[in-house]
């Protein structure tokens, strides 16, 4: 008992008091800033998932894996076309809007990325809860997910929580690529979550197939099905990434 | 021997060289060798032909037997190595899958990744007899599988675990387009161990020598990985005994850890850091001191939580003697790596595959006398936490003097080697993450063969949780935490 208590005074208070301006370590690797006027020859082949386009330079953020090997501060020192800098705030409601270009600044990004609805913030600015589906992700995104409910994230506080059942939920996060096999449990959960109900693509799988567009084993028709509400970049997506981004679209709050 | 050959550990070997057995052989071969599996895969090989590539592990020399059978058109069957060694159930069971041959007299030839709708389940009938299927959603987030438990009230007769919702076609991928970011992508929770096996593999085929100081800063973030992922689990381990108070506690600890994997790497799971040819990042004065403090931080912070939660009776209750996996067994179904070391089955490839370093920092295999409960699991997973930092503080301080050698070896651009076969093996904090890949006369990749330690210890959940009561089953499978990902591919 008294090693319980001397334990729980030892650990003190660790959740992240402020978390929409939450300090991020200057090495993460977030929103890529891009340099119109650098020579991009050095950057032909390096995007492993078609994120990077050249001509002209823009970076794709659903499909970005964010790995650094276009960046300054990843494998080619020599090029200064990209710079990833650690801005986490990445979560946009339009697909479109994922594609950086050089004109694209992390500010004025993320005062326009998310663009929520009167009805969105009425109905759940103050409590959302979600299934998360796990379509064929590799644990990673899964990982970060229940990151955000630990003490340092406290998703909780805000509202915000994943839930056994669908039929609990609010919505639906989803996760990975969608393989073939999770095709039918996919749907019959978003299926099973009462109206109304929102969609939200966790990582760079999930918006875009990632690393593993390409894949003769996926079956992504749920996409072209339903609307989809939310898109969170990120390989695998941060915990702040994405409690700022749901709770951006939830309080419409930048 | 003219058999088999013998090959080690990320050296590779030609084709030609692999001997070709007969069909009939096969099982009184596998028999006299003695020796477990860690690669059994086939391989078209033109005119209707298939190739069985068999790899067995003799961990006592550091050596792998390697050999082959090939399957003309007409031979759709052969007597399963299955009844005879029990390790390979699995093995024959993804080779029947992939190529259609049959093992005869396999005792529970079922799917493996496909065809799930028509997987055939074991019936039990009886008045108090039920089944319970959950899956392949679970309550929490994690990863998709289907489990059907066979139960009398509530215990659990046995379990059936149907894998494959997570099989997005790695395999088949790397032979296309094989990449970094693709192998660290197979199981996120091992993005080290994974792409190191992969990266390993390639500068086997290219003939690259990677640099002292690449070598430690992988070996060092390997063992970070495996810290941190062991007290998360720790961690997970007091959440499904709803001790909060260690979820919490384990939760918090581990987040250091990843953070300082952050600072070296951009990502708090490591992406990004290992590539071919050696690691993308060095790791600065400052951030290799930070980390160093930290670490003894995690160190105390651990032991301190371990040894509250360990003297508590509510949790020792949950944890002794529940989901039991004897040694007999344990050897016999063929587990690996964490589990197995729990069970008393002394494997890590680590020490049975070693690099120069190991013996160079001192490092010694210090073994467990486990019995194969949860308890023995939670208390591996504290022991393996404690030795890791070690390992990791001594590997950062070697790496001084190396600090003016290059984090990227040459020869990065180089063709592989054609009609090759190399190995890796790389113990990651579950075990033995096996990569194997073949290259063609056109220095192209014809094979990439994976296998993940849960490939082999799914299994062991299965018996693990025979009669137990089913509201252990979360704890049980907790406490091997087997990935879903890595099995499917």
């Amino acid at each position: 008992m008294f090693d319980t208590l001397k334990s729980r005074i030892y650990q003190g208070k660790q959740y992240i008091k402020d978390i929409e301006n939450a300090p991020m370590r200057e090495q993460f690797r977030g929103f890529p800033q891009l340099c119109a006027q650098a020579d991009t020859t050095c950057l032909e082949g390096v995007c492993p998932t078609g994120a990077l386009n050249l001509n002209p330079l823009s970076i794709d953020m659903g499909k970005c894996t964010f790995c650094g090997a276009c960046g300054v501060n990843g494998g080619n020192v020599g090029c200064e076309a990209v710079k990833f800098t650690n801005g986490y705030k990445l979560t946009s409601t339009c697909r479109e809007k994922l594609i950086v270009t050089p004109e694209t600044n992390y500010e004025e990004y993320v005062k326009s990325a998310i663009e929520t609805k009167e009805e969105i913030v009425k109905m759940f600015g103050h409590s959302l809860k979600l299934r998360q589906v796990s379509a064929a992700g590799c644990n990673g995104c899964e990982m970060e997910l229940n990151a955000c409910s630990n003490v340092n994230f406290d998703m909780g506080r805000f509202g915000i929580d994943f839930v056994a059942s669908p039929r609990h939920a609010d919505g639906i996060v989803i996760t990975g690529p969608i393989s073939e096999n999770m095709a039918y449990a996919l749907e019959d959960c978003y299926k099973s979550v009462p109206d109304p109900k929102i969609v939200i693509l966790c990582g760079a799988c999930a918006i875009s197939g990632g690393v593993f567009q390409g894949s003769t084993k996926l079956n992504r028709e749920f996409l072209e099905k339903y609307p989809v509400d939310l898109y969170i970049p990120g390989c695998p997506v941060h915990p702040l990434t994405f409690i700022n981004g749901v709770l951006g679209f939830i309080k419409g709050r930048k | 021997m003219a058999n088999w050959i013998k090959i080690k550990n990320n050296v590779k070997v030609d084709l030609g060289k692999i001997p070709i057995i007969s069909v009939n052989n096969l099982r009184d071969e596998v028999k006299s060798i003695g020796k477990r599996p860690v690669g059994f895969f086939g391989k078209d090989w033109g005119f209707g032909c298939v190739r069985l590539f068999i790899v067995l592990a003799d961990d006592a020399n550091s050596e792998f037997f390697l050999s082959s059978v090939v399957f003309s058109g007409n031979d759709k069957s052969y007597e399963s190595l299955t009844q005879d060694i029990p390790a390979f159930h699995i093995f024959e069971r993804e080779f029947y899958e992939q190529f259609g041959i049959e093992p005869l007299n396999h005792p529970w030839l079922k799917p493996v990744r496909i065809n799930q709708d028509k997987y055939p389940f074991f019936e039990m009938t009886g008045e108090e007899v039920h089944q319970v299927a959950v899956g392949p959603i679970h309550a929490g987030v994690i990863e998709p599988g289907h489990f059907r438990f066979m139960c009398n009230g509530e215990s659990v007769y046995h379990l059936e675990i149907m894998l494959g919702y997570q099989h997005r076609g790695i395999e088949e991928m790397m032979l296309k387009n094989p990449s970094n970011q693709l192998a660290e992508s197979i199981n996120g929770d091992s993005v080290i161990a994974y792409n190191t096996a992969y990266s390993q593999t390639m500068e086997a085929l290219k003939g690259i020598e990677i640099s002292n100081k690449a070598q430690l800063i992988r070996k060092a973030a390997l063992e970070m990985e495996r810290a941190a992922i062991h007290i998360g689990d720790m961690g997970a381990i007091a959440g499904d005994i709803a001790y909060l108070m260690g979820a919490s506690v384990f939760g918090a600890t581990r987040t250091l850890v990843i953070n300082t994997m952050l600072e070296i790497c951009g990502s708090r799971f490591g992406r990004g850091l290992v590539t071919v040819g050696g690691v993308n990042y060095d790791i600065p004065d400052d951030v290799l001191n930070r980390a160093l403090e930290t670490l003894n931080k995690v160190s105390k912070d651990v032991d301190r939580m371990t040894n509250t939660m360990l003297k508590n009776s509510t949790v020792m209750s949950r944890l002794e003697k529940t989901g039991t996996v004897s040694t007999e067994k344990a050897a016999e179904i063929g587990l690996v790596g964490m589990a197995a070391r729990a069970s008393g089955v002394e494997l890590d490839s680590r020490f049975d595959y070693p690099d120069k370093w190991m013996s160079e920092l001192g490092f010694e295999r210090k073994p467990f006398k486990g019995i194969g409960d949860v308890n023995s699991r939670f208390k591996l997973r504290y022991k393996e936490v404690k030795e890791s930092i070690s390992m990791v503080k001594k590997i950062l301080a070697k790496l001084k003097d190396y600090k003016d050698e290059p984090i990227i070896a040459e020869g990065v651009n180089n063709k592989l080697s054609s009609d090759s076969f190399v190995i890796s093996v790389v113990e990651g904090w579950r075990g033995e993450i096996v990569h194997i890949a073949m290259t063609d006369i056109n220095r192209k990749i014809s094979k990439y063969k994976i296998k993940d330690p849960s490939f082999n210890n799914w299994y062991g959940l299965g018996l693990a949780v025979r009669n137990n009561g089913i509201s252990d089953f979360p704890l049980c499978n907790k406490s091997f935490n087997l990935s879903y990902s890595g099995n499917d591919l």
